[in-house]
């Protein structure tokens, strides 16, 4: 039996665990990255893109802080798409289709390359247990590994049961081994359980399709990339298809439903609306006569194709059908049909916002579990997981994100205070200081946080600096003096001649002035290069609504300051109706700020609470 | 910091009225108000004016200065006369102001916990008066989301939702199957609401609809004439708006406008001791109606005999003062004697009651209707320029809706979810 010691235990190499691993080793605690096989490493179990609305932002926070996610992604792009390329930038979205493999491969080149990481691979069967603390994992070969602190990101493996048409079997994903053993031992923690489901299309083989008369959709001229790091696009560029669903298609589908493992009844967890099975679609907006399906290649030197829009957990001979019945797919073969899969998750209420499990301490959780989708949103609390764990072993205090400096903030909030009612995605509408979090200034926000955290590491910190000293230069330029609306309008700049003097910040404010415009104006801008200038743009654009929302940010630091113990007694409280003391129970804010976002919680409320809390400190302090 | 101010006496009529100002801005605005300098601390009899020079009131001026102060903040206390128009105008001119806005209920108290102001025994007490308040609020809203005003508030939010939801969509999913420029239905619904905000906003209807169906219930004997007041009344001041029979034939409901206010008044079963079934429920209800009921005129020799409470503020006439002669307090409404003392009467009870119903409730809901025009103004605008900049507008649609929260309820990104997701097949 081998026995071996480290800081950080991170079970599971998805994105989540990656990512977690990676957070954990840049602090410089040994972390072991624990995997049933070293080819799971970064595997894409859905689609194969990285990015999107909100989910780009949440990648672009990742890499702020030196994250592994952005780089990789860059490095296996084969399209890359900045979505809302016209809208402003607060809510544009890189996006990029990735070659499963090359990304895989990336993944594990820099899993291998990372000092004080190391890759285990074996079946994780159990914790070790201290009393009621987790202190190490132990393998199906019996060996443990002890560690000061465990991550779990186990994603849908919990309890987790595939469905085609009438056929289920337990699996994580197609071809894995749900782990019966590790949740046995979850379950004697108590933790409130619920049960969601999400769902696969049928993968395509790309020869088959008759690509001639379908339309196709490219990638940008010029790619936006994740990284702040990266310069280039590195792998082949492709364009993936686009099809659709029509009367025939819906006709197969509509006679076949009952035979759906989830209109058969076979299936009780809950689905997300905004990413439904074709039969969801058909049956939901029945007046809808025809689908958009994108055929998205899974690789450059990849046959399969990823049918984007057309998840399913029909039978194999009526996927067989319905995929037939679309254009260019009439001679298509299958190579593995569409599934869905139903798994436990834990109710994330439960956790702390650094992820960690107050009912075993020790235990951290990350990814599906805690009851979201997507890779991106994985990822980003695997960073949170890690670098929390690795703070921890160091014995510092855990670092909080907040809903003012970024998405990753948001999303640990809305997990830890509202909990899921279906798999939990970002949007940027879930971030109420959306102007101010934006993807091109993730590195602006976070970066500092994280070179004073120690996550980031040399080469990112330098390449920071150097932007920083031109952003500022140029921005200093810029406020320098103030011109009357005359000297404005006289270099050709048109302003309501209100009297007001305005410096370039200001004016670059206007929708309609760019950094250009002002060369004129302001001397000494010539020499900023182009992406200090777009960067100066952007950062101006929203100033006045950012200043307006700074009011707002500040309420909710000062609220956050005022923390709740967690144990603190609602029942308590005089003056609270039942229901909310109820509703606070549940949600368990963490401090007052939490509170006032728990639903029906008035100011009224906040006070008593606030007063309830002054006086406990001083009765413990007495 | 915010500067808050709010009334900190009893509302309704008195005496004296306590305006309390509280924050940084607190002396220079109350210094704004007198035109003149104040002490850091201590008292002065000042005359208040307005921003156009008009006095409002002369009243006496404490300043108190940060720590040594209720809150621990730059506190002014003004002292003015207690009479509805001079609350109002001071109000009106501190929430005008820039820089303050009116308190939240718990917001002084909060203030002075968080710079340790209060002692122990004083936090013990606190949930009483919180409870008080948070009540008066729900009661507040509760009064509201039942009225008129609730069926507007009500349409605002659902239209709001839609339009929200509909930038949102165009945002968030951006690559998927939704339409890629909503700007004329957004447009018109952000119009549409925009539009009965300014009626609202105009002439403050909003107090008019809270005090909708002020009930007067008159009750008495049968026989005592009781009807024969009512129409007499009705006869006499009233614009009667409708006349129709209540859920039972015992009890007539007219509506009235008694000295510009709106008044139901009811004409209830006489109150008497029956065995007839379907009688007794006509008096059941008489007496439930009359219990509930804002006001009661006994139109009786013996209110006890009635078997309804009279409670401080109803008021006791005594009937067929044509039979009687001319007596104190006698009333008829054959002759009409006693009409127009009744109805001074009732209308001044019905004042008081109406401007304790909340004027700081009704400047909050000014300043909501106000603030939230302005910023569904600005999304207008910025609408023009179609989908490059919906960010935008709906940053000012998002504005607009936290200001109307009292009104419409807290829309969350899950209302505006729902609303896409059952609007839009996504999911690509």
């Amino acid at each position: 039996m081998k026995h071996s010691k480290f800081d950080v235990v991170v079970v599971g190499a998805g994105h989540a665990g990656t990512e977690a691993a990676h957070a954990a080793a840049r602090m410089g605690v040994e972390t072991a990255l624990v995997t049933l096989s070293e080819q799971d490493i970064g595997v894409m179990s859905c689609n194969p893109a990285i990015g999107g609305l909100g989910k780009g932002h949440l990648v672009r926070e990742i890499d702020a802080l030196d994250g592994v996610m952005g780089r990789v992604a860059d490095q296996a792009g084969i399209q890359f798409r900045l979505l809302n390329r016209r809208k402003g930038p607060a809510v544009q979205g890189p996006r990029a289709q990735a070659d499963r493999a090359l990304y895989r491969a990336a993944m594990k080149k820099e899993t291998q390359g990372r000092d004080h990481l190391s890759i285990i691979v074996g079946e994780v069967v159990d914790f070790l247990m201290d009393g009621s603390k987790v202190s190490g994992i132990k393998l199906a070969d019996d060996s443990e590994i002890r560690a000061e602190a465990v991550i779990l990101t186990s994603g849908t493996f919990l309890r987790g049961v595939i469905h085609i048409g009438d056929v289920s079997k337990p699996g994580g994903r197609m071809g894995d081994r749900p782990s019966v053993k590790l949740a046995e031992r979850l379950d004697s923690f108590d933790l409130p359980l619920g049960r969601l489901k999400t769902g696969t299309p049928p993968r395509l083989d790309g020869r088959t399709i008759d690509w001639s008369d379908l339309e196709r959709q490219d990638g940008d001229e010029d790619p936006t990339l994740f990284s702040f790091l990266s310069t280039s696009v590195i792998a082949p560029q492709i364009s993936c298809g686009i099809t659709h669903t029509n009367a025939q298609t819906h006709e197969i589908i509509e006679r076949n439903l009952s035979r759906s493992a989830m209109y058969g009844g076979h299936i009780d967890g809950v689905g997300p609306r905004y990413c439904p099975s074709i039969e969801d679609k058909i049956v939901r907006f029945a007046d809808k006569e025809s689908h958009q399906i994108f055929l998205e290649p899974e690789g450059v030197n990849d046959h399969t194709i990823y049918p984007n829009g057309i998840s399913t957990s029909l039978p194999q001979d009526v996927q067989l059908d319905y995929v037939r019945s679309i254009k260019g797919l009439e001679k298509s073969v299958i190579l593995q049909p569409g599934y869905a899969i139903e798994y436990d998750y834990v109710d994330p209420r439960v956790l702390t916002s650094s992820l960690s499990l107050p009912e075993a301490p020790g235990l951290y959780l990350a990814g599906q579990i805690n009851g979201t989708t997507g890779y991106e949103e994985a990822a980003a609390q695997g960073l949170v997981a890690g670098l929390n764990a690795a703070l921890s072993v160091l014995g510092r205090d855990p670092i909080h994100f907040t809903r003012a400096d970024s998405y990753i903030g948001v999303m640990i909030d809305d997990l830890t205070t509202r909990g899921v009612a279906e798999p939990y995605r970002m949007f940027t509408s879930r971030a109420e200081f959306r102007l101010s979090l934006r993807a091109d200034n993730a590195d602006q926000r976070l970066t500092p946080m994280g070179v004073d955290l120690g996550c980031v590491g040399q080469i990112r910190k330098a390449q920071f600096t150097r932007k920083m000293e031109k952003l500022t230069a140029a921005k200093s330029l810029l406020m320098d003096r103030t011109y009357t609306p005359k000297e404005v309008r006289a270099v050709g700049i048109n302003v309501n001649q209100d009297g007001n003097r305005r410096d370039g910040m200001a004016l670059l404010a206007f929708p309609d002035v760019s950094f250009e415009d002002l060369l004129s104006l302001v001397p000494g801008l010539e020499g900023f290069d182009a992406d200090t200038r777009l960067q100066v743009e952007r950062d101006a654009l929203y100033a006045n609504y950012i200043a307006r929302q700074q009011k707002d940010v500040e309420a909710m630091k000062r609220d956050e300051l005022y923390e709740i113990p967690r144990d603190f007694d609602y029942s308590m409280l005089d003056g609270l109706s039942s229901e909310m003391k109820q509703k606070l129970a549940e949600a368990r804010p963490v401090n007052i700020a939490q509170a006032a976002r728990v639903e029906g919680v008035t100011p009224a409320a906040l006070t008593l609470l606030l007063a309830k809390l002054r006086r406990e400190q001083k009765v413990r302090k007495a | 910091m915010d500067t808050i101010f709010a009334l900190a006496s009893a509302q309704g009529k008195a005496g004296v009225a306590v305006i309390r100002l509280s924050g940084p801005l607190a002396h220079s605005a109350a210094a704004g108000l007198t035109g003149s300098s104040l002490p850091s601390r201590g008292m002065r009899v000042r005359s208040l004016h307005a921003s156009d020079g008009s006095r409002l009131d002369e009243g006496l001026i404490l300043t108190f200065q940060a720590p040594a102060s209720f809150t621990g903040e730059d506190v002014a206390e003004l002292q003015i006369h207690g009479s509805t128009a001079s609350v109002n105008a001071v109000m009106r001119y501190l929430s005008d102001a820039d820089g303050l806005r009116l308190a939240e209920p718990g917001e002084f108290t909060r203030r002075a916990l968080e710079n340790g102001k209060m002692d122990l025994t004083q936090v013990e007490g606190l949930a009483d008066l919180i409870d008080a308040e948070t009540e008066a609020q729900r009661k507040q809203a509760q009064t509201i989301l039942a009225g008129e005003l609730g069926i507007l508030a009500e349409r605002w939010r659902r239209d709001l939702i839609r339009a929200a939801s509909l930038l949102e969509a165009v945002i968030d999913f951006a690559d998927e199957e939704v339409p890629t420029d909503v700007t004329p239905e957004v447009q018109s619904l952000i119009t549409g609401v925009m539009h009965d905000l300014q009626r609202e906003a105009d002439g403050v209807k909003i107090a008019e609809r809270i005090r909708t169906g002020f009930e007067v219930a008159i009750v008495g004997l049968p026989n005592a004439g009781k009807s024969t007041l009512l129409n007499a009344l009705a006869g006499r001041e009233a614009a009667i708006t409708s006349e129709y029979a209540g859920t039972t034939r015992d009890v007539i409901e007219v509506r009235m406008d008694l000295s510009g206010l709106p008044v139901t008044l009811l004409d209830t079963a006489g109150l008497r001791e029956t065995d007839d079934h379907v009688e007794n429920l006509g008096i059941e209800l008489a007496r439930k109606r009359a219990d509930a009921a804002d006001l009661r005129v006994f139109l009786t020799d013996d209110p006890t005999e009635l078997g309804v409470p009279m409670i401080e503020g109803d008021i006791q006439v005594l009937p067929k003062s044509d039979l009687h002669g001319d007596r104190e307090g006698g009333i008829s409404g054959k002759t009409g004697q006693g009409i127009d003392r009744l109805i001074s009467h009732i209308s001044c009870i019905l004042s008081e009651k109406s401007t304790s119903h909340g004027i700081a409730t009704r400047e909050r809901h000014r300043v909501a209707l106000n603030d939230a025009k302005a910023a569904l103004g600005a999304a207008v605008t910025v609408l023009e320029s179609g989908p490059d900049l919906y960010d935008i507008a709906a940053e000012e649609l998002r504005t607009a809706i936290r200001a109307l929260e009292t009104l419409v309820g807290r829309i969350g990104v899950e209302d505006l979810l729902d609303e896409i997701f059952s609007s839009f097949c996504l999911g690509k």
